[in-house]
């Protein structure tokens, strides 16, 4: 079966040379039946690639170990959710699922275009299938997942326990699909400029496609900071590690296009630079997935050899290129239409906010690729670290949350000052307010956080100011009662009231970012059973030691042979909060020169945190207990030199025994962050924005809205 | 001032503000940031009082802890120099013997030892506990 | 082989859907219906305008209803909403204009 699944990817290949020549000698001759031929090249593509890897995940959940790729990444042993998603926890398999979630995005794109705009799609569907032939190429060449030993193996070596959570489980197809989206709209872009059609058709089918890509690598990102925060041990969110900032790049420039693409629609201007915007979106979006598989930069995420490295400079460098050229070929069918009316409108804020955005996106590409360019430029690597990074991103983000408060009460096109001095009252009211409470409550040690307080409760105020007054609009007119005219205003204006409430998203996110790494209080020490220690406000103390024992095959669990850890109790003033339990698993590590007992626990152990979420703080806990005791290491040399191998776990009894018996001193890292999960609560908020923003109206209320404008439109004119 | 030469004067005001923060940002990086050395690096290179990268393997056997201080030693990828470190901090859970790690250290007295929380692991190539057999540094 | 039956079919799969206008074209065009491909590339041009002025009706639609909310949540002055309402308006009749003016298709 392994030959078909090589087959089918070579089968691709052939699909995507045809597709690329069909869909440009129809685009060219005007024959569209060989544009629309080479359109189904991509549902082929996606059909192809689905068998590929139902091929693969079949492979994996039969334990087929002959697959390299299986051997090298499951085992018998893996519970079966974490069989069918170790997929993508290689670089081969991972290389096999972007190509086929990008063939399935692009089916949907261009399915929903078949009949709209059907040049650009022509050239577009060649981009996107020649992105499609790059990575078969490279999957054929250097990364095949069909590789295969003969004889097989008997058992694999399983899954890395660091991956065996939920949250991990979701978040690289999120991510996948977030960098792959980023690269339909770069094709519509490229192919816009290659048939000289940037206009509002093409706009109305980029702008779904920017949302989903925007929306997609958002999630996926908030994914990656949740797990790194609930499961990983450093109780972190984000660390400005180079792969985090890859998939950031992308996100911050859909940002700023998303709202460029206003200005665009309405006045016809900004037409170079957001057709720039789109095709960098693409770019960082494959820069972004060339980082983590080449190893260039050191990070976390160390994904593969050096081989991969040079297609994929190649293909950026392509990319870049092609980009200037077709953007300085064509920047006469680019020029702007209008001019900016006013300084004082939306438009110009919507400038404002691209600028800022833009300029998020220099300093975290400087920083992230900064190795590199040091490298260039001096001989010598130095990367810059996380203090870097906050004293650039810190001031540039306040300044947007700060836009992102004044952009509502601005009209478009251009503003009344009287109107807008008079709007700004209650925002301004509610931040000066918010400053006084928060010095009172002495909070004014930490400057930036409480100037980003400051211009969040500026931002929502002036938000909630809107949906009041809105409300009261439709009012005025419908006599509804409120939560009605309130439901009908959301209805009727989709994108004005989501974008509204993404912005209350973001404020309360930055909220929960600024709160939980300004004021948290951080303990790491040694503790002896019923030793405590102060973390802020809160008490802590060592109660006793835990021991788990986990029989060897219970797929229920993660598969720890052994845990330990502790009953940590926190309390406040004296009255209890919360009881934490942290533990250590240990994992069997199949490496025999550890002996038939030290293998049992040999493999790389894992933390389990120990968590109370609140409302108003987190208390995160982890424990990192000492096994390595003369008396722990004596039970398992005595285990290795008299027990047979099936009774390896009696000495790990012999060894939890002990450790409850006469526990040594274990080290804690004890963290009380305020706030943490209005971060998450905020990245909820973005998404429900997110989603009312992007629902489709219903083409009957469309239809009858266009009826009714028509008349009034011709009405209006008369009149004037 | 005619609305041309107004907007003229914006991108001017514009694209110089852009420069000089760029200017900025980009010195201050230089400045910023921690040069990246193998141990034998380290141990021609380094002066003290500066904060470097160090990068390698954690050398077999000398991974001990005393109380919340940590002692490793770190080799050359697959050389046999090695720098002694002395780290108190979080620990990542992939880190043992063998493992290839970045920590920032600083030269103090005799001794190196490692910033706070500075400690980085790399996740095992490809996901996957390397068996015995294989190169551990691939 | 079963793989290689398997990779045939497949393939056969690839060809029929990809093939599928390609056939439907040679079909028209042997019943007399045969464009030339300046013909084509006509109408597509057509096709694609009326698309273009539908969108950007729709789109200056909504921009006539955005700033009738903006006067009404009061972010604009009477006169300067009656100003940039005349202004969207007119704008509008013009797309309507050339909507009407290339084919007589009722929109």
């Amino acid at each position: 079966m392994a030959g078909f699944g090589f087959a089918c990817l070579l089968l691709g290949l052939v699909v995507c040379a045809y597709g690329i020549g069909a869909s440009l000698y129809g685009v060219r001759s005007g024959r569209m039946e060989y544009a629309d031929s080479g359109r189904r090249a991509i549902y082929a593509l996606a059909g192809v690639l689905t068998v590929a890897v139902l091929v693969l995940e079949i492979a994996f959940l039969r334990d087929d170990f002959a697959f390299n790729t299986v051997a090298d990444t499951s085992s018998r042993t893996t519970p079966g959710l974490y069989k069918a998603a170790a997929i993508w926890s290689s670089q081969e398999g991972s290389l096999l699922v972007w190509a086929w979630l990008m063939s399935l995005w692009s089916t949907l794109a261009f399915f929903l275009t078949r009949k709209r705009i059907r040049d650009v799609a022509a050239y577009a569907s060649a981009i996107m299938l020649g992105f499609g032939a790059f990575f078969i190429f490279l999957m054929v060449v250097y990364a095949n997942p069909f590789s295969t030993t003969h004889p097989a193996p008997p058992e694999g070596v399983g899954l890395d326990p660091l991956l065996r959570f939920p949250t991990m489980m979701i978040h690289p197809p999120m991510l996948y699909s977030g960098y792959t989206l980023c690269t339909i709209p770069l094709a519509f872009g490229m192919g816009a400029l290659l048939a000289r059609r940037v206009d509002t058709e093409w706009i109305k089918a980029i702008r779904r496609f920017a949302f989903a890509a925007w929306l997609f690598l958002g999630v996926g990102i908030m994914l990656g900071a949740l797990w790194s925060y609930s499961e990983l041990g450093w109780g972190g969110y984000w660390g400005w590690d180079a792969v985090e900032n890859a998939a950031l790049l992308p996100w911050l420039t859909a940002t700023a296009f998303l709202h460029s693409l206003m200005i665009q629609e309405k006045r016809g201007m900004l037409k170079v630079w957001n057709v720039s915007l789109v095709l960098a979106t693409g770019t960082l979006a494959i820069m972004g997935t060339f980082l983590v598989r080449s190893g260039v930069l050191n990070s976390i995420h160390a994904f593969g050899g050096q081989t991969l490295g040079v297609p994929f400079v190649i293909l950026i460098a392509t990319l870049i290129g092609g980009s200037i050229y077709l953007v300085v070929s064509r920047r006469d069918m680019l020029r702007s239409e209008h001019r900016l009316d006013s300084l004082l409108s939306r438009e110009s804020m919507f400038v404002l906010n691209n600028m800022v955005l833009v300029g998020l996106v220099f300093v975290i590409l400087w920083g992230t690729y900064f190795p590199l360019i040091s490298g260039a430029l001096t001989g010598r690597e130095a990367a810059v670290g996380p203090p870097w990074f906050d004293r650039y991103t810190v001031p540039l983000a306040l300044v947007l949350v700060l836009l992102s408060g004044i952009g509502p009460v601005i009209a478009w096109r251009r503003a009344t000052l009287a109107n807008a001095r008079r709007n700004f009252m209650i925002p301004v009211a509610c931040a000066l307010l918010t400053l006084v409470v928060l010095v009172i409550a002495g909070i004014d040690s930490k400057p930036l956080a409480l100037a980003l307080f400051c211009c969040a409760a500026f931002a929502i105020a002036s938000v909630g100011q809107e949906f009041v007054r809105g409300t009261r609009a439709r009012r005025a007119m419908t006599r509804e009662a409120v939560p009605l005219a309130l439901g009908a205003l959301v209805r009727r204006n989709r994108r004005r009231y989501g974008g509204y409430i993404v912005h209350v998203g973001i404020a309360v996110l930055f909220i929960g970012v600024a709160a939980s790494s300004s004021f948290q209080h951080v303990s790491e020490l040694n503790l002896n059973p019923g030793q405590s220690t102060r973390v802020g406000a809160y008490k802590v103390r060592y109660v006793r030691p835990t021991a788990t024992l986990t029989p060897k095959f219970d797929a229920a669990h993660t598969g720890s042979t052994m845990s330990l850890g502790a009953v940590l109790d926190v309390t406040k003033n004296g009255r209890h909060v919360a009881t934490l339990e942290p533990s250590e698993g240990f994992y069997s590590s199949g490496e025999a020169s550890q002996g038939t007992v030290g293998n049992l626990i040999g493999g790389q152990p894992v933390s389990h945190i120990g968590l109370d979420i609140g409302v108003t703080r987190n208390v995160w806990s982890a424990i990192q207990p000492d096994i390595e005791t003369s008396s722990l290491k004596r039970i398992i040399a005595v285990g290795n030199k008299t027990l047979p191998p099936e009774d390896g776990i009696v000495a790990i009894a012999y060894m939890a025994r002990e450790y409850l018996k006469h526990p040594p001193p274990a080290q804690f890292n004890l963290i009380v962050s305020p706030l943490v999960m209005w971060i998450w609560i905020g990245g909820a908020i973005v998404i429900c924005g997110a989603l009312i923003a992007i629902w489709p109206a219903a083409s009957t209320v469309r239809s009858r809205v266009s009826v009714r404008s028509r008349a009034r439109a011709v009405r209006g004119l008369a009149r004037a | 001032m005619n609305p041309s030469r107004k907007r003229t004067v914006r991108l001017v005001v514009a694209l110089s503000t852009a420069v000089v923060l760029a200017s900025a940002l980009i010195y201050t990086s230089f400045s910023a940031a921690s040069p990246a050395l193998t141990p034998s690096q380290l141990l021609r290179q380094g002066e003290p009082g500066r904060a470097y990268l160090l990068t390698g393997t954690v050398a077999k056997g000398s991974v001990h802890r005393e109380g919340s201080v940590l002692d490793f030693a770190i080799a050359d990828r697959g050389g046999a120099t090695t720098v002694p470190v002395a780290y108190t901090g979080t620990v990542p859970d992939p880190f043992k013997e063998g493992r290839e790690v970045i920590v920032t250290v600083e030269k103090q007295g005799g001794r190196y030892v490692g910033e706070r929380n500075s400690l980085i692991t790399k996740c095992p190539s490809k996901y996957k506990t390397a068996p015995p057999s294989e190169n551990q540094n691939s | 082989m079963v793989v290689t039956v398997l990779i045939l079919v497949l393939a056969g799969l690839v060809l029929a859907l990809v093939s599928a206008p390609l056939r439907r074209a040679r079909a028209h065009g042997d019943s007399g219906r045969a464009p030339g491909a300046e013909h084509s590339r006509e109408r597509e041009s057509q096709e694609r305008d009326r698309d273009e002025l539908e969108a950007a009706r729709e789109a200056k639609y909504s921009e006539i209803r955005d700033t009738e909310l903006d006067y009404r949540t009061g972010k604009l002055s009477l006169e300067d909403y009656q100003t940039i309402d005349a202004d969207l308006r007119a704008e509008a009749i013009a797309i309507l204009d050339r909507l009407e003016a290339l084919t007589p298709k009722d929109a």
